[in-house]
């Protein structure tokens, strides 16, 4: 994934020079998704900057809204609090503040999510609350083909889009395209058609839920995994269409469970498509604590292969 | 005295004008917003306007400015229209946001008024960003950054110091230091001077006059030239006051008095306008003449806000658009 999304910025970076790549180690490349930009396109449009994030931020938003297509690199996702101000008080606002007079073609970047023993200052999913702010456009892509196409399309999105990547978890997951690919924002995939039981994931999940697909597959279980991709906007039809189908959905999600994006992808399948339901939705979402440090207590908070297995036979056993 | 004379009587006029429009306008809003017939809170300039004509006057097409929640002068200087203003403030289809911003969300992008910004120091990111579109895109353009001696307590000015100064971007902090920090005495919150902040940075900086525009002009024009010419940053602090409260309704929820009546009446000795005036008459222009523009800005005042009470209200239905660009963009 990180190889896709590296390419995205090169093959973006060499189509418009009005993008420049902003962040913390941006030449380097601590993740390695913007290694090379900085030999490539020089140091005049690959900026390493001081740990500034509320002035990084803000400055992204100004630049976007003046002419230029910045992609700031935030490192991980829990920063973004840092930078809360200019995300959720101005690129979430400005546009529909001023009626519509400013666009700001902007990316906020981050890896989000835990599983790698980062702290719970490291590991946070903020999706859910990125989506309530309502003004940006939030991806999650799962794999690399996902990653290169949605970078590439949020890149030449003229809205603020916040781009959350599962940093190195996403590699088994199929190749990257060459060239020109581009996956429009709004578009969710079925990564896996089935007939029994829908699974929505988001994110890594999505891998968790290809595996836990596979396992089922075996008993005799037809799992079908949608990646909505996009958070915001929510491609809802496709989502939908799914459990219409399949009369039945469980929704996996690293975000933590209350007033997070498996509820409100429950909450909407609840409202568009009780009829067809034939079991309760279940989700399968991050315990309601900070995620914890050590290894063993991580897994026991984050959704696990396991409970996902739970959550769909649950559902299967309700007919 | 060397430097009035060096700037055009009919500059000079034309400044008064525009002051006094901002004034006008202003004044108008107070008894407007007391009424209860305005919507949510306004924050007036009055005392301030020769720190927005004076800038304004230092800039030209191409150039960006970001405001603060006292916005409505820094509006009307870069020359955004008075109606569109207060049909604004209003709350109006009419207005220029189409009454989705509001008093501290007033902004004009033709005009390169990035806005007003209802949180405090904002505004310098956004024109950070905006010098940084400049260096890259635009070299010779600048970017102001207004704020206030509140918005200098905030961290983003120390971050915007740094890397304004390490990447030499064409920006001018401009620090309207009115003397209250809402209803707090600035001394009594802010350690030291305040321009002296820019000086570790290696950034020039000083404070100026801010009620004499002749003064702010002649300081902006060298911090915004030094910008065009690659040279970096600058740092302003203007030293004005508030003549008004901070938001028109205080009175309606705060205790009693939290500044002496004297301390006003000295400060408006020093009206921003009436200094202007001044020097104009020194200069020989008549009285009548002053008069005639006080006038007729309030003839043009008048005139914006029966626009925007004659204005219908916003459809509700505009209520969900805006909020993304919704054209597919070009591959």
């Amino acid at each position: 994934m990180i190889q896709a999304i590296n390419q995205a910025l090169h093959e973006e970076m060499a189509r418009d020079e009005r993008v420049v790549v902003i962040g913390e180690d941006v030449a380097i490349s601590i993740f390695g998704d913007t290694r090379g930009l900085a030999e490539t396109f020089g140091a005049d449009r690959v900026m390493d900057t001081p740990l500034s994030e509320a002035l990084l931020s803000g400055m992204t938003v100004g630049a976007a809204a003046t002419g230029l297509r910045p992609v700031l690199h935030l490192m991980f996702g829990n920063f973004l609090y840092t930078a809360w101000d200019a995300i959720a008080n101005q690129a979430a606002k400005l546009r529909y503040m001023t009626g519509g007079q400013i666009s700001m073609p902007l990316v906020f970047m981050a890896v989000f999510g835990g599983g790698r023993s980062q702290g719970a200052q490291h590991s946070d999913s903020m999706h859910s609350m990125l989506v309530n702010l309502a003004g940006l456009k939030v991806v999650t892509p799962a794999t690399p083909a996902d990653a290169k196409g949605l970078m590439k399309a949020a890149i030449r999105d003229d809205n603020p889009v916040v781009f959350l990547q599962s940093a190195g978890r996403g590699g088994e997951l199929g190749d990257i395209p060459d060239g020109e690919w581009v996956v429009p924002l709004g578009v969710a995939d079925v990564k896996r058609p089935g007939s029994d039981v829908t699974v929505v994931a988001i994110g890594a999940m999505v891998r968790l839920a290809m595996r836990a697909a596979e396992t089922l597959a075996a008993e005799g279980i037809s799992v079908e995994v949608v990646d909505p991709r996009t958070l915001r906007p929510l491609d809802t039809p496709t989502l939908v269409n799914s459990v219409r189908k399949t009369g039945r959905m469980v929704v996996v999600d690293e975000g933590r469970l209350s007033a997070g994006m498996a509820s409100e992808i429950a909450a909407i399948i609840a409202e568009e498509a009780f009829s067809s339901l034939r079991a309760r939705i279940r989700r399968v979402a991050a315990a309601d604590v900070p995620i914890p440090f050590s290894p063993d207590l991580e897994r026991a908070v984050l959704p696990s292969e396991q409970r996902l297995l739970e959550a769909i036979r649950s559902t299967i056993r309700a007919d | 005295m060397e430097l009035t004379t060096a700037i055009e009587t009919e500059t000079l006029t034309g400044w008064y004008r525009r002051m006094s429009l901002i004034r006008a306008v202003e004044e108008r809003l107070g008894p407007a917003s007391r009424s209860g017939e305005l919507p949510g809170p306004v924050h007036v300039s009055i005392g301030q306007e020769a720190i927005a004509v004076g800038v304004a006057a230092c800039m030209r097409p191409g150039d960006w400015a970001s405001s603060t929640h006292r916005g409505h002068g820094h509006f009307l200087a870069l020359g955004g229209d008075p109606k569109l203003l207060i049909a604004e403030i209003y709350g109006r289809a009419t207005g220029i946001c189409g009454g989705k911003g509001g008093s501290m969300h007033v902004a004009d992008i033709s005009r390169g008024m990035l806005g007003a910004n209802g949180i405090v120091g904002a505004g310098i990111g956004l024109a950070t960003g905006a010098a940084l579109t400049a260096k890259r895109l635009h070299p010779g353009s600048v970017a102001v950054a207004f704020f206030g001696d509140g918005g200098a307590n905030e961290g983003i000015l120390f971050e915007s110091l740094n890397l304004s100064a390490l990447w030499s971007l064409p920006l001018v902090f401009i620090c309207e230091n009115n003397g209250w920090s809402e209803f707090v005495r600035t001394e009594s919150l802010t350690r030291g001077q305040i321009s002296k902040r820019a000086e570790p940075f290696g950034i020039p900086n000083g404070q100026v006059d801010g009620n004499d525009i002749v003064a702010v002009f002649a300081e902006v024009s060298e911090a915004v030239e030094r910008a065009r010419a690659g040279l970096g940053p600058t740092f302003l602090e203007m030293l004005t006051y508030r003549t008004q409260g901070h938001v028109e309704s205080e009175l309606t929820f705060l205790p009693g008095a939290y500044r002496p009546d004297a301390e006003v009446e000295e400060w408006k000795l020093r009206d921003p306008i009436e200094l202007l005036a001044v020097r104009l008459r020194s200069t020989g222009v008549e009285s009548d003449t002053l008069a005639d523009i006080q006038g007729e800005v309030g003839l043009e005042a008048d005139a914006a806000f029966q626009f925007a009470r004659e204005s219908p209200m916003p459809d509700p239905a505009t209520a969900l658009k805006d909020v993304f660009v919704e054209a597919v963009p070009t591959a």
